[in-house]
Order: C-alpha cells, then structure tokens, then sequence
C-alpha cells in the first residue's frame, strides 16, 4: 500500500470514526440508551456498505479508502462488545444475548444483501 | 445534539490512528477465505480489551476527561476494531463452505472479545492497572 493510499485510509476512518459518533447519538436520543440500537444501527448499517464494496469488486486502492479506511472504522467490535458486557453485568441476560444474536444475523444478512447489491452496480 | 468540535477532531484523530494500525497489520498477516483471519480477530480484541480498560478507568477512577474518552475510546478503539470486515470475512468462508472455520471465527470472536472487556475492567476495578 502506498503512503498516499494509506494516508486517505487514515482520513477516511477518522470521518468513519465521526459518522459513527454523530450516528449513534442521533439514534440513542430517539431511542434511549437503554439497549444499544446506536452501534447496531452503526454496524448493520456499515456491514450493507462493506458488502456492497465487496460486490462492486472495486480495486484494490479503492477497497482500501473506502472499505478499510471507512467502512471498517465506522464500524466497531469494541463498542458492541463493552456494550454486551455492561448489560451482562446489569443482571440483563436476555438483552446482552439478544445484543449479539441480532447484531450477528442481521449483520450477516446486511452483507449478503450489500454484496448482492453492489453486484447489481 | 450539538458537536464540540474538538470532541470531533479527537475522534477523528483516534479513527486516524486506528485505521492506519488495522490497514498495517492486514497488510502483515494477509489471509484467505480458507484460512484465520488473524489481522481482524487481533485487532478486535486487542481494541475491546483497550476499550474495556479505558472507559471503565474514566468513568469509575478518574474525574471525567473531556477528550480522552473521545480520542481512545470513540476514535482510537472504535476505528482500531470493525464489525463490518467480520461479517464481510465470515460471508467469503460460507462461501468456500467452510462453516466449521466460520463458526469457530464468530464463536472465538465475541467469547475472546467479551473475556478482554470482562478482564480490562476488573483489573481497573481492583486497581491492578494504573497509569
């Protein structure tokens, strides 16, 4: 990867890493904190992207930007992990588990359905 | 919701950071449809054990720092990990048909993951870690 590819990489994930914020805010003020719909509107929302950037099958510097550099720092494992955590410790099972399943499948099927669109492209 | 701009521009920096370090290591341990994928399963929890650590530090032993948690946390940590490569990752295995890889992947993902946050906060809890 070139310095300059790598340098538009950084950019991007920075403005990934600011959507993400704006995102989950908008999100948890309409629906409360109570379960993280904020990250999982982030990553499912993210997920259809990475997919339809996979399906496009652009090349590889603007996989890099535009995948690496954006979808993947939109997106985050983190976050959705001490999420997960917090509710455990709150004694709430169901909402931790349900946290992961949802995320999971519905994450798995944004994918598909991205890369399947971004075939269409 | 109104932005602070600086709470904006540490994010941006710390998402700076953390796709740059994710990019480098992809390029170190590049993987196939057939195989681990260490770059993404490394940074994942490496970056929800950072996670656990920092926000847990700032909100139960230190007085509230206006920028850290955007820059670590928010920026760094958020951007350092990604969900979306996972599940991009994941698709190309049961494409390949190698669904016992794909549900090792996602099982040894989310337990590791959830174990580095359990672990990072109880350590800032008993007052292990400091600094």
């Amino acid at each position: 990867m070139s310095a300059g590819v790598l340098l538009g990489l950084g950019l991007l994930g920075g403005v990934g890493a600011i959507a993400r914020f704006l995102l989950d805010g908008a999100v948890s003020a309409r629906l409360g904190r109570a379960f993280p719909y904020g990250t999982l509107a982030v990553n499912l929302s993210g997920a259809f992207a990475l997919g339809v950037l996979v399906g496009a099958q652009l090349g590889e510097n603007a996989y890099a930007l535009a995948g690496t550099g954006f979808a993947g720092a939109y997106t985050t494992f983190s976050t959705w992990m001490l999420e997960t955590h917090r509710l455990a410790e709150d004694g709430r099972t169901r909402a931790a588990v349900a946290n992961l399943a949802v995320s999971l499948a519905l994450g798995l099927l944004a994918a598909w359905l991205g890369r399947e669109a971004g075939g269409l492209l | 919701m109104r932005a602070d701009p600086r709470e904006l521009a540490a994010i941006f920096c710390g998402g700076f950071l953390g796709a740059v370090a994710r990019a480098e290591l992809g390029e170190w341990l590049p993987h196939s449809a057939s195989s681990w994928p260490w770059a993404t399963f490394i940074v994942n929890v490496v970056g929800a054990f950072v996670l656990g650590y920092v926000v847990t530090r700032l909100q139960e032993r230190l007085p509230l720092s206006a920028y850290r948690r955007p820059f670590l946390g928010t920026g760094l940590c958020g951007a350092l990990t990604t969900f979306s490569t996972v599940q991009v990752e994941i698709l190309a295995m049961l494409d390949g048909r190698h669904v016992a890889l794909a549900v090792a992947y996602v099982a040894a993902s989310v337990s590791l993951g959830f174990l580095a946050v359990a672990a990072a906060t109880n350590l800032v809890r008993r007052g292990v870690v400091r600094a």
